[in-house]
């Protein structure tokens, strides 16, 4: 009965129908905040700049939060990512912010590999997301999220374009995370050379290609403001840590000889805008578009690489779980194959080994036979030399007590002699 | 003025005329501007000599510069005060770092060097020399990006290459970047690693003992504000009721000349004002003697590795001849002892 009565009601048409009183599911979304409330946030920035650009301050400055950091050398061979985890709380929302660091970057001479140590950090987060999804036993909602979910691109305030660089590496990334490119130092522009540099700016990504990330404007409560906001890209930002007295207040602000540029005052520099986009209006759809499409890339394209399709060359579907077992097999069968090999290796090692022992064995062997049977030949002869000599010395003595014996009876016969 | 007849020669009037004489020639001065795009160097050049050197050049843009070389651009004025005549060349270098491999970057502007060296050294050695022209580089300006922490290695290696052929003035560029703190943490770092790595900048020369309490003391001013922070401006803006040169922002004024903004004076005064001869006589003087000398040395230990003893041609220090010529020698030479035998 229920397999026929699922057909008929997938093919008929929704109908819109109205509630006599209030049933109360509106609450729905509260449940849901409460619930994520209760769970926390999680939240994850790539900041990408040459060494001193003022990531760091920047980072302060959005977050109020003096986040420890060092103060990093020109002088690193290559670019490595420091990624720093810290737990916020604003009101009852907790919230994991992870800041990474892009050590090193625009240091080089040659700064041709310069991109791969972020792509291959992007690419990681992913893979761990990935492994754990595809695990049998998994805990997503314990899980700790690292992939990235914005990237900001510090773009040096030459007034000009451009550099190579910066054209080089946003093409790189532009596939695998939400970039958002500011122009940092901004209080060295002035305002009409802001203008001109920003659209420079645009029409340079925008005829490379580069897709950076566009403030969504599906949502009605914040068309209008993120479409203004989309207009003001890229966003030229001052950090400071620093109060200074304006008036009679106190702000952040930069103190020059010439006058005081305040962080968040609107006409003085994009903070505020950076600000308000970055944290208070658009964090959740970053970290959904990093999951729905960024991530969501990167998983096809993995999983085509292993060798899934999502429909066999006949069109019927395959199940994941089916190509899955599959592989598995596939995989464990390898991975004995090669045990085997390996065992067969080492048993015939062990085979030529014992044989090369029994060898030496043997010639050792002979060889002690052989100096026995030396020992025996020679302990043979010196018997011989030794029974010889006692030959000798028994003759020798016989001789002997006969010479004397001769000899006692011989002086008679010569006194006789004399006698007569 | 001790006008007696009996004991007064005369010799008095010499710098009188030496300055007459050399304001009827002219001088004449090459400045060489190093540094990665966008860092204001035509900028600074321009307020510098009160100009516009640079108005139609062309910028590239990022796609172009991801594989571009470094040329070699010079850009020659004539221009007066008070009848003193200077011609002017500026020499650009479009493209130093700004690719994405910046390997030996340098090597054109050493190699550009050099040859001035080499061309003056032929000049020298010639017959006529009656108008040999000095295109040699009297003084680089090295444009320190203020973004950083101190020096990057491309600086360093920059530096290293060239601080025994020209005399490098580093600065700090787009100094409006800095608070006055920060200029000086960065002044201090990189003097640091200036010393640290053995680059031998331009120093200026030591004060005579007799000079005036006043110069001594803004000498010693100039040397301790090494390496000068810079800010350059192409335009004009009211300030204090005054038209300056400088930068409009929304909460302030830049001055270009304003001292307490940055060392843009310093530097004008320094470049142009006092030691300008200086920078030529050590360019002259050392520079050229250092790659003189190193040229013969090297010329002179080659003629005594080719047998050529007997060779027609006296052993001059002629510049060094080129493979076609060495050749064209050497054919000759045998031809002669052919028709001696």
């Amino acid at each position: 009965m229920a397999a026929t009565d699922v057909d008929i009601f997938s093919n008929e048409e929704k109908r819109n129908l109205s509630l006599g009183g209030h049933v109360g599911f509106d609450s729905l979304p509260d449940q849901l905040v409460s619930k994520s409330v209760t769970q926390g946030f999680c939240f994850n920035i790539l900041c990408v700049g040459e060494t001193g650009i003022g990531k760091s301050t920047l980072m302060n400055t959005l977050f109020n939060t003096m986040f420890e950091n060092e103060e990093a050398s020109h002088y690193q061979n290559g670019v490595y990512l420091r990624p720093r985890t810290y737990d916020l709380q604003e009101s009852n929302v907790h919230l994991k912010l992870t800041i990474v660091d892009t050590v090193g970057f625009g240091d080089q001479i040659n700064k041709e590999e310069s991109y791969k140590p972020i792509v291959d950090y992007i690419d990681t987060q992913f893979e761990n997301y990935l492994q754990e999804e595809l695990k049998i036993k998994r805990s997503l909602f314990n899980y700790h999220d690292t992939r990235i979910h914005i990237c900001l691109y510090f773009i040096a305030p030459t007034g000009h374009s451009l550099k190579s660089l910066d054209l080089v590496t946003m093409k790189k990334l532009d596939s695998k995370v939400n970039i958002i490119p500011i122009i940092a130092k901004a209080d060295t522009i002035s305002k009409s050379e802001l203008h001109k540099f920003k659209i420079k700016i645009m029409s340079e990504l925008v005829s490379n290609g580069v897709q950076i990330y566009q403030f969504p404007t599906d949502d009605e409560a914040v068309t209008e403001i993120n479409s203004s906001m989309n207009a003001h890209l890229p966003f030229a930002v001052v950090g400071s840590v620093e109060e200074v007295k304006v008036g009679n207040k106190t702000v952040r602000a930069r103190q020059y000889p010439w006058g005081v540029v305040q962080v968040e005052n609107e006409s003085h520099c994009d903070f505020v805008k950076l600000r308000e986009m970055l944290i208070r209006v658009n964090m959740e759809d970053l970290r959904e578009q990093t999951h729905a499409r960024h991530y969501e890339l990167y998983r096809r394209c993995k999983l085509e690489e292993m060798g899934f399709k999502d429909t066999d060359p006949d069109s019927q579907p395959f199940s994941l779980q089916e190509t899955y077992e599959a592989k598995r097999k596939e995989f464990l069968g390898d991975l004995q194959r090669k045990e085997e090999e390996m065992r067969q290796m080492f048993v015939n090692k062990v085979k030529e080994t014992e044989g090369e022992l029994k060898e030496k064995e043997r010639e050792l062997h002979e060889k002690f036979e052989q100096l026995k049977r030396m020992h025996q030949e020679e302990k043979r002869k010196v018997e011989e030399k030794r029974r010889e000599l006692e030959e000798e010395m028994n003759a020798f003595n016989r001789r002997k007590v006969a010479a004397e014996t001769l000899s006692l009876s011989q002086p008679l016969k010569k006194d006789k002699d004399k006698k007569n | 003025c001790n006008r007696n007849d009996k004991q007064y020669v005369g010799f008095a009037t010499l710098p009188n005329q030496v300055h007459r004489k050399s304001v009827k020639k002219g001088f004449d001065f090459t400045l060489m501007v190093a540094g990665e795009s966008g860092l204001g160097k035509s900028t600074l050049v321009n307020s510098l000599f009160l100009t516009d050197l640079y108005k139609d050049r062309k910028l590239l843009n990022a796609e172009e510069r991801i594989n571009q070389t470094v040329e070699i651009t010079k850009h020659t004025v004539d221009i007066e005060e008070k009848g003193v005549k200077l011609k002017l060349t500026i020499v650009d270098t479009p493209g130093f770092g700004d690719a994405v491999n910046n390997n030996e970057c340098w090597k054109p502007i050493t190699d550009y060097i050099d040859q001035q060296f080499e061309q003056y050294f032929r000049d020298e050695s010639g017959l006529n020399r009656k108008n040999i022209l000095d295109n040699r580089v009297h003084c680089c300006l090295y444009f320190i990006p203020p973004f950083g922490h101190g020096l990057r290695p491309v600086d360093v290696e920059f530096m290293k290459a060239l601080h025994e052929k020209v005399n490098i003035v580093p600065l700090i560029s787009k100094a409006d970047c800095l608070t006055p703190n920060e200029v000086k943490k960065l002044k201090d770092r990189v003097r640091d690693e200036i010393e640290h790595f053995g680059i031998k900048v331009y120093q200026f020369p030591e004060c005579d003992s007799d000079e005036e309490e006043e110069f001594k003391q803004m000498d010693k001013e100039l040397k301790e504000c090494t390496p000068f922070a810079v800010i350059g401006s192409n335009t004009v803006v009211e300030a204090r009721g005054q038209r300056v040169r400088g930068r409009l922002y929304p909460w302030g004024i830049v001055e270009v000349e304003n001292q307490s903004h940055c060392d843009f004076v310093k530097l004008r005064n320094m470049l142009i004002r006092s030691h300008m001869h200086d920078l030529k006589d050590v360019t002259c003087d050392v520079h050229y003697e250092n790659y003189r000398a190193h040229c013969i040395q090297e010329m002179t230990s080659k003629l005594a590795q080719d047998n050529r003893t007997d060779s027609p041609l006296p052993i001059l220090p002629l510049p060094t001849p080129d493979v076609e010529t060495e050749r064209l020698i050497k054919m000759k030479d045998e031809e002669v002892q052919n028709n001696h035998h």
